[in-house]
C-alpha cells in the first residue's frame, strides 16, 4: 500500500530543526517547537505501526520515481515498531532533558541536533535504500557528533574523538561497501539487491555480507568492534547518553537484522556458515559486556558496558534465523531500548543528585531519595531478566526459541550472562543506593528537590518505567506482533514486492 | 575500471590506514581525509567506464555510450558528507590542540583508573590516593581564549 505518511517522521523534525534554529533567542519556543515535532513524530509513527500491521507493507516513493530508479521509502511491520518505540523514546528524552537546567542544555545548539538526530533515526527506519540509509546515518551520527562534545570539556574531546574517527571508519567501509556491491550488482536499492544478490557468486555474497556486518557491528558495538563504545557513550550529558545507548547502537541492530535477512538470507547453497558466525559473535559479545561491566565503577561506564552484553542477545535470536528467534530478538529490541534509556536516565538523576555517577562517592540514596531508588530498581531488574519484567519475558523467548533448536551452547552463556548481569545492578545498588561514600562527589550534592530531582527530570523517567512495566502487561500482543515482524522478515518475497510491485503501476 | 583508478584507490587506502594507526591526531584527521577520497573514488569507478555525459539531448545513442550517473550522484553526496565531518574533526582536534597543547590522543582516563586501581587497592577496597588526576573530573574551562 502506496502512502506520504512515511515521510512526516523524517521531514518533521528536520523543519523542527530549521524552526528551532530561528527561534533560538527565545528558549521556551525551542522547547515548544522540540516538543511539538517530537509530539507529531510519534502520533504519525502509531499511525503508520496500525496501518502497516494492517497491511503488512507501506511504501511511498520519494519524487514519484518509482523503485529501484527513485529512492523508495518503504516501512514493514519491523520498522513500524521500531519508529513508534524510537519516537516515543525520543519524546521522553525531550523532556527530561528540558527538566535538566545545566549548561549543556542551554546551549542555543542543543534543541535543533536532538531533532536532526530524531529525523536521523527515522529515515534509517524508514528508507528502502542502501545508499540513503547510508545518508540517515550521516545525519544522525553528524548530529550525536556534536551532540556528545557539546561544552568542549576535555574528557568529552577525548571522548567524542574517538567516537568520531570510529563511527567515520565506519562510514568509509560503508561507502567501499556500497561502491563493491553497486559494481557487483548495479542498484543500491535493498529490494532489487535482495534479488541479484541472489544470482552473483556465493563467495562474493558471503563477502558483502560480512562486510555490511562489520559496518553495522561497528555502530551496534558487536564483538569485536566495541572498543570505543564505553569510552565514549558516558562522558555527554545525561540525556544524551541515554538516547545514545537507547537508540543509536539499536539502529545499528536494526540494519544488520534488515540487511541479513532480506539480502542474505541463510540456507541458499553452503550460507550456512554465517549464521553460525553470527552466534559466535553474539556469544562472545555477550560474555565481553558483562565482564568489561564488572571492572568499572563509574555507573555510566557499568550501564555502557552493558549495552554491548544485551546487543549480543539480539544477534542471538537472529543468529538462530527462525521465527521464534527473529520475534525474540525483536521482542528484545523493544524491551531493551527502553529499559536502557531509563537506566541511563536514572543515572542522571543520580549524577544530578548526588553529584556524581561514580559508585565509591555516591552513597545511601535509598534513605535520600527513594523516588531514585526505585526509578532504578525496576529497569534494573528488567535488564537482569528477573521476572515478572520484560527482560525476563524478552529473555525467555529467547532461551525458549534456542533450547526449540537444540543450540543449548548458546542459552547456556545467555543465563550465565543473565546471572553476572544481575550481580553488576546488585553491585550498582549497593554502592549508590546502600552503603554510604567513600570520596567526595566532583559536586555537591542537591539535597532540596522533593521528588529526588526537578519534577520533570522525575517525570521523564516515570514514564518510561511504566513503559516498560506495560510491556509485561501486554507482553501478549507485544510478542503477537513481533511474531508477525519476524515472519516478514524471514520471508522477504513481499518485502521485494511490495517495494518493486510499485515500479509498474 | 581502469588500473590506474584502481591502483590510486589501492594507495589512498594504504596511507590512510597507516596514517589512521598513528596517535598524532593530525596525522588521524589526514587518513582519515585519504581514506574517504579512496572510497569516493572507488564508488566513481564502480560505475564502469568513461562514457559521454548522461543527458538527454534528443540524439538517443546506445547506452552503452553513456556513463553511469548514479554513482557519480552517490560520490558527490559522499563527498560533501566527508567534507563535512572533517571540518568538525579539524576544529574538535583544534579545541583538543588548545586543551593539551599536544595532538597526542591520550589513554581513556578511566581505563588509565581501572588498571591503576590493582595497585592501589589494598584487602580494605578502594583507597582515595588523593592524587587528582585519578578522580578528578572537573577541570578548568580556562582553556577556552
Amino acid at each position: 500500500m502506496s502512502t506520504p505518511l512515511l515521510a512526516i517522521p523524517v521531514v518533521v523534525p528536520i523543519f523542527g530543526a530549521a524552526l528551532s534554529i530561528l527561534v533560538g533567542f527565545r528558549r521556551e519556543l525551542q522547547r515548544l517547537v522540540t516538543i511539538a515535532a517530537l509530539s507529531v513524530t510519534v502520533v504519525v509513527s502509531i499511525i503508520v505501526l496500525i496501518r502497516a500491521d494492517e497491511h503488512g507493507h507501506l511504501v511511498a516513493n520519494s519524487g514519484g520515481w518509482a523503485a529501484p530508479l527513485g529512492i523508495a521509502l518503504i516501512v514493514d511491520r519491523f520498522a513500524a515498531i521500531m519508529l513508534v518505540v524510537s519516537a516515543v523514546v525520543l519524546l521522553i528524552v525531550a523532556i527530561y532533558a528540558i527538566g535538566q537546567a545545566g549548561e549543556e542544555r542551554e546551549r542555543v545548539s542543543f534543541h535543533p541536533l536532538y531533532l536532526v538526530l530524531a529525523a536521523g533515526v527515522s529515515a534509517s527506519f524508514v528508507t528502502g535504500d542502501l545508499f540513503n540509509l547510508f545518508v540517515a546515518f550521516e545525519m544522525m551520527l553528524a548530529a550525536s557528533y556534536v551532540l556528545i562534545t557539546l561544552g568542549g570539556r576535555p574528557d568529552q574531546v577525548r571522548a567524542g574523538m574517538t567516537y568520531v574517527v570510529i563511527s567515520l571508519v565506519a562510514s568509509t567501509l560503508f561507502i567501499t561497501s556500497l561502491a563493491l556491491l553497486y559494481a557487483a550488482t548495479g542498484t543500491v536499492n535493498m529490494a532489487d539487491l535482495a534479488g541479484r544478490l541472489a544470482e552473483i557468486d556465493p563467495a562474493l555474497r558471503h563477502g558483502f555480507s560480512i562486510m555490511l556486518l562489520i559496518v553495522f557491528g561497528i555502530k551496534a558495538g558487536l564483538f569485536p568492534l566495541f572498543f570505543w563504545l564505553p569510552d565514549s557513550y558516558p562522558t555527554a550529558p545525561g540525556p544524551v547518553t541515554a538516547i545514545f545507548a537507547g537508540l543509536l547502537t539499536k539502529v545499528g541492530v536494526y540494519a544488520i537484522i534488515r540487511t541479513q535477512t532480506l539480502m542474505f538470507p541463510p540456507g541458499d547453497g553452503g550460507a550456512n556458515w554465517g549464521d553460525d558466525v553470527l552466534l559466535w559473535v553474539a556469544a562472545a559479545t555477550m560474555i565481553i559486556g558483562v565482564i568489561g561491566a564488572i571492572a568499572q565503577d563509574d555507573m555510566k561506564r557499568i550501564l555502557a558496558f552493558h549495552i554491548i552484553s544485551q546487543i549480543g542477545y539480539m544477534i542471538m535470536g537472529l543468529g538462530m534465523f527462525t521465527v521464534v528467534g527473529v520475534a525474540a530478538a525483536v521482542f528484545y529490541v523493544i524491551h531493551h531500548i527502553v529499559v536502557k534509556t531509563a537506566l541511563f536516565l536514572v543515572a542522571g538523576l543520580v549524577d544530578h543528585r548526588a553529584g556524581s555517577s561514580r559508585l565509591s562517592s555516591v552513597g545511601g540514596l535509598v534513605r535520600t531519595a527513594p523516588m531514585i531508588a526505585a526509578l532504578f530498581a525496576v529497569p534494573a531488574l528488567s535488564l537482569a531478566g528477573l521476572p515478572p519484567f520484560s527482560g525476563f519475558l524478552a529473555k525467555f523467548a529467547l532461551v525458549d526459541a534456542g533450547l526449540s533448536q537444540g543450540s543449548s551452547a548458546i542459552v547456556a552463556v545467555a543465563l550465565a550472562v543473565g546471572l553476572f548481569t544481575l550481580f553488576s545492578m546488585t553491585k550498582i545498588w549497593t554502592g549508590a543506593f546502600w552503603g554510604s561514600a567513600e570520596t567526595e562527589p566532583e559536586r555537591a550534592p542537591r539535597t532540596t528537590d522533593r521528588f529526588g530531582g526537578p519534577p520533570l527530570m522525575v517525570l521523564a523517567t516515570l514514564s518510561l518505567v511504566a513503559i516498560s512495566i506495560s510491556f509485561s502487561i501486554w507482553a501478549g500482543p507485544i510478542h503477537e506482533l513481533s511474531q508477525r515482524a519476524a515472519e516478514d522478515l524471514l520471508n522477504p518475497a513481499g518485502y521485494i514486492n511490495a517495494v518493486l510491485r510499485e515500479a509498474a503501476p | 575500471m581502469s588500473l590506474a583508478l584502481a591502483a590510486v584507490t589501492a594507495i589512498l587506502f594504504a596511507s590512510g590506514t597507516w596514517l589512521l594507526l598513528q596517535r598524532r591526531l593530525t596525522r588521524i584527521i589526514i587518513g582519515i581525509g585519504l581514506l574517504g577520497h579512496g572510497a569516493n573514488l572507488l564508488l566513481v569507478t564502480s560505475g564502469g567506464r568513461a562514457g559521454n555525459p548522461p543527458i538527454l539531448d534528443g540524439t538517443v545513442g546506445s547506452p552503452a555510450a553513456y556513463s553511469d550517473p548514479l554513482p557519480q550522484a552517490l560520490a558527490l553526496t559522499a563527498i560533501v558528507i566527508t567534507f563535512g565531518v572533517t571540518a568538525f574533526l579539524l576544529a574538535l582536534g583544534y579545541r583538543s590542540w588548545q586543551i593539551n597543547s599536544d595532538d597526542k590522543v591520550e589513554d581513556d582516563l578511566e581505563d588509565r583508573m581501572v588498571a591503576r586501581r590493582n595497585e592501589l587497592d589494598g584487602p580494605e577496597g578502594p583507597i582515595d590516593d588523593g592524587d587528582p588526576e585519578t578522580n578528578e573530573f572537573e577541570v578548568e574551562e580556562d582553556a577556552q581564549p
